[in-house]
């Protein structure tokens, strides 16, 4: 077992002036075969080896990555995490991840940096205050916290938001999540590492899937940059590069790659204590801890896999977010960057089997899967230890473009993430 | 920011134009034959290639037309830009991604 983090541990290193900390996992050569094969290092895919060998006992696992830990879209986005979504399989799969959230710090004994600081939405129009609406009513039945708020309640719990009648985008009023916020995200990937590393998993970087071997509709194994690998399942974890993999393995997903952008400002001193967000007029924006404001928008309408975007879109977020809150606007950027986000037609997921025996995909999370790492690892982690869907997954299975079973969140997932 | 050359208007700022997402997908006409799996085919599966990607584009701010284009989805560039109805041209690169 690794080093136990603690209090205590921190001021034993403070010391030594913290040059004996330990790594926090270990950097192995793969082995020529394991039980299961997660392809993908980001949050998703370490949360799913971390769960297979705490909850299912399976610890003859790797994780394969082509770059580092969490340089997909786990360390790219905009950290928001919510549960607030209208149909009742997406609440439950969202909530199931919300209720890990708030106890992931203790769990993985790593502070993931969980802030449950609130979470506003707010409407533009009397249409988007019905849509709101609509929606909290759902989310309430299903006994998830949401609420609405007022014009006037927005501007008491956000003062910097313009709700002034005259504003471009008049305020109508918000639906609030309390429980929602905001995450550490490397220190996801990291955590559940760590957690992962500590059970037996082995955690190779560097390292790309250039293939798979398939006999008799039935995966084998894999080929890599760093030889082939044999595999009794594989599951695949790769966000926008899933339709890349679906290719190797002879099928097609109903899935297109997007760039995704996000940027950040100068830190400046605390003035935005909650995550807000306009589905309405393309933006959301929160505060991070070193102060600097954490933008986002809507993806770039082209397929890409070119991890940047085009400036209109920069422009249409920057032209909402000044005129919802006049006081950013003489702020400075300091970073701008993009994440190849894996639209899917419905906005929910895809979680499951595929036409290939014991081969697992975990994709189409688009815009929105941040939010879902801890419970789409725990799930995914339990259909392919059971090789039979988790409840709570079965609803996401790629068979519902064939069924028609959609599960359409565009009100809930399109824009906002 | 993509500089997209219309076949009736010239190059113009990716801003004037509209995505219409993959090209050359024939709706079937023998729909009351196919089954659910080969409408699920045609309605959602996609080939989202790293790599050529032909692709449809409307000029909404300009001409109004539709036309189709081979770009690539990792370098941006636009390797030809073609009428509705033709053939997709065959793109030979030298980096053969
Ligand atoms: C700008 C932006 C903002 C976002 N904001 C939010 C938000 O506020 N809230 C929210 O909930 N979600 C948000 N998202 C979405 C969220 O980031 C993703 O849904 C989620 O992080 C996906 O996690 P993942 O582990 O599946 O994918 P990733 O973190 O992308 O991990 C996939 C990994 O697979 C690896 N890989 C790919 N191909 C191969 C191969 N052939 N071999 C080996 N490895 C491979 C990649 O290198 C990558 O590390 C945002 C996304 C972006 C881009
Ligand atoms: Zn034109």
């Amino acid at each position: 077992m690794k080093q136990h983090y603690s209090i205590f541990t921190l001021a034993r290193n403070a010391v030594s002036y913290h040059e004996k900390w330990t790594e926090a996992w270990r950097s192995p050569d793969p082995k020529p075969s394991y039980d299961v094969v997660i392809v993908g290092g980001g949050g998703h895919g370490l949360a799913t080896a971390y769960y297979l060998a705490k909850e299912h006992g399976i610890t003859n696992v790797a994780v394969i990555e082509k770059g580092w830990l969490g340089g997909g879209n786990t360390g790219r986005n905009t950290t928001i995490v919510r549960s607030n979504y209208l149909w009742d399989e997406s609440a439950h799969l969202y909530e199931h991840a919300l209720k890990l959230w708030e106890g992931l710090s203790q769990d993985l004994n790593y502070n993931v940096m969980f802030s449950q600081r609130g979470l506003l939405s707010t409407a533009h129009t009397v249409h988007d205050m019905q849509a709101l609406r609509r929606r909290v009513y759902a989310i309430q039945l299903n006994g998830i916290d949401s609420e609405i708020l007022t014009r006037e309640q927005v501007a008491e719990y956000c003062p910097i938001l313009d709700c002034s009648p005259t504003a471009r985008y008049p305020v109508f009023g918000a639906s609030l999540q309390r429980r929602g916020g905001v995450a550490r995200h490397d220190a996801v990937a990291w955590g559940y590492a760590r957690g992962a590393d500590a059970r037996g998993v082995d955690i190779i970087q560097n390292c790309e899937v250039t293939g798979f071997k398939i006999e008799n509709g039935k995966i084998t194994g894999l080929e890599t940059t760093r030889g082939s690998i044999g595999a009794k399942k594989v599951g695949v974890v790769v966000a926008g590069h899933c339709g890349v993999l679906a290719g190797m393995a002879g099928f097609r997903l109903p899935i297109e790659s997007h760039p995704l952008q996000a940027m950040v400002s100068e830190p400046i001193k605390p003035v935005l204590d909650c995550v807000v967000m306009s589905g309405q007029v393309h933006v959301y924006v929160s505060q991070s801890d070193k102060g600097e404001l954490v933008f986002g928008a809507g993806i770039d309408s082209f397929n890409s896999y070119s991890q940047y975007g085009s400036p209109p879109v920069v422009e249409n977020m920057l032209n909402a977010l000044t005129e919802l809150f006049p006081i950013f606007s003489r702020l400075r950027f300091l970073r701008q960057w993009g994440g190849i986000v894996d639209t899917c037609p419905d906005a929910s997921p895809i979680i499951g089997k595929t036409p290939v025996e014991n081969l697992f995909f975990n994709c189409g999370w688009g815009t929105g899967g941040f939010k879902a790492t801890p419970g789409s690892g725990h799930v995914f982690a339990h259909t392919i230890a059971t090789g039979e869907p988790h409840k709570l997954a079965a609803p996401f299975a790629l068979e519902r473009f064939t069924t028609g079973y959609l599960i359409d969140e565009h009100g809930a997932a399109g824009v906002a993430h | 920011m993509l500089l997209i050359p219309c076949p009736y208007c010239g190059k113009r700022d990716e801003h004037e134009f509209t995505y219409a997402r993959e090209g050359h997908i024939a709706r079937p006409t023998n729909g009351e034959q196919l089954t659910d799996a080969e409408w699920a085919q045609y309605l959602f599966m996609r080939k989202n290639p790293k790599g050529v990607h032909y692709e449809r584009w409307m000029h909404a701010k300009g001409c109004r037309r539709y036309f189709n284009v081979a770009r690539d989805t990792v370098t941006h560039e636009i390797y030809a830009v073609y009428e509705m109805g033709q053939p997709a041209p065959v793109i030979e690169r030298e980096n053969g991604r």
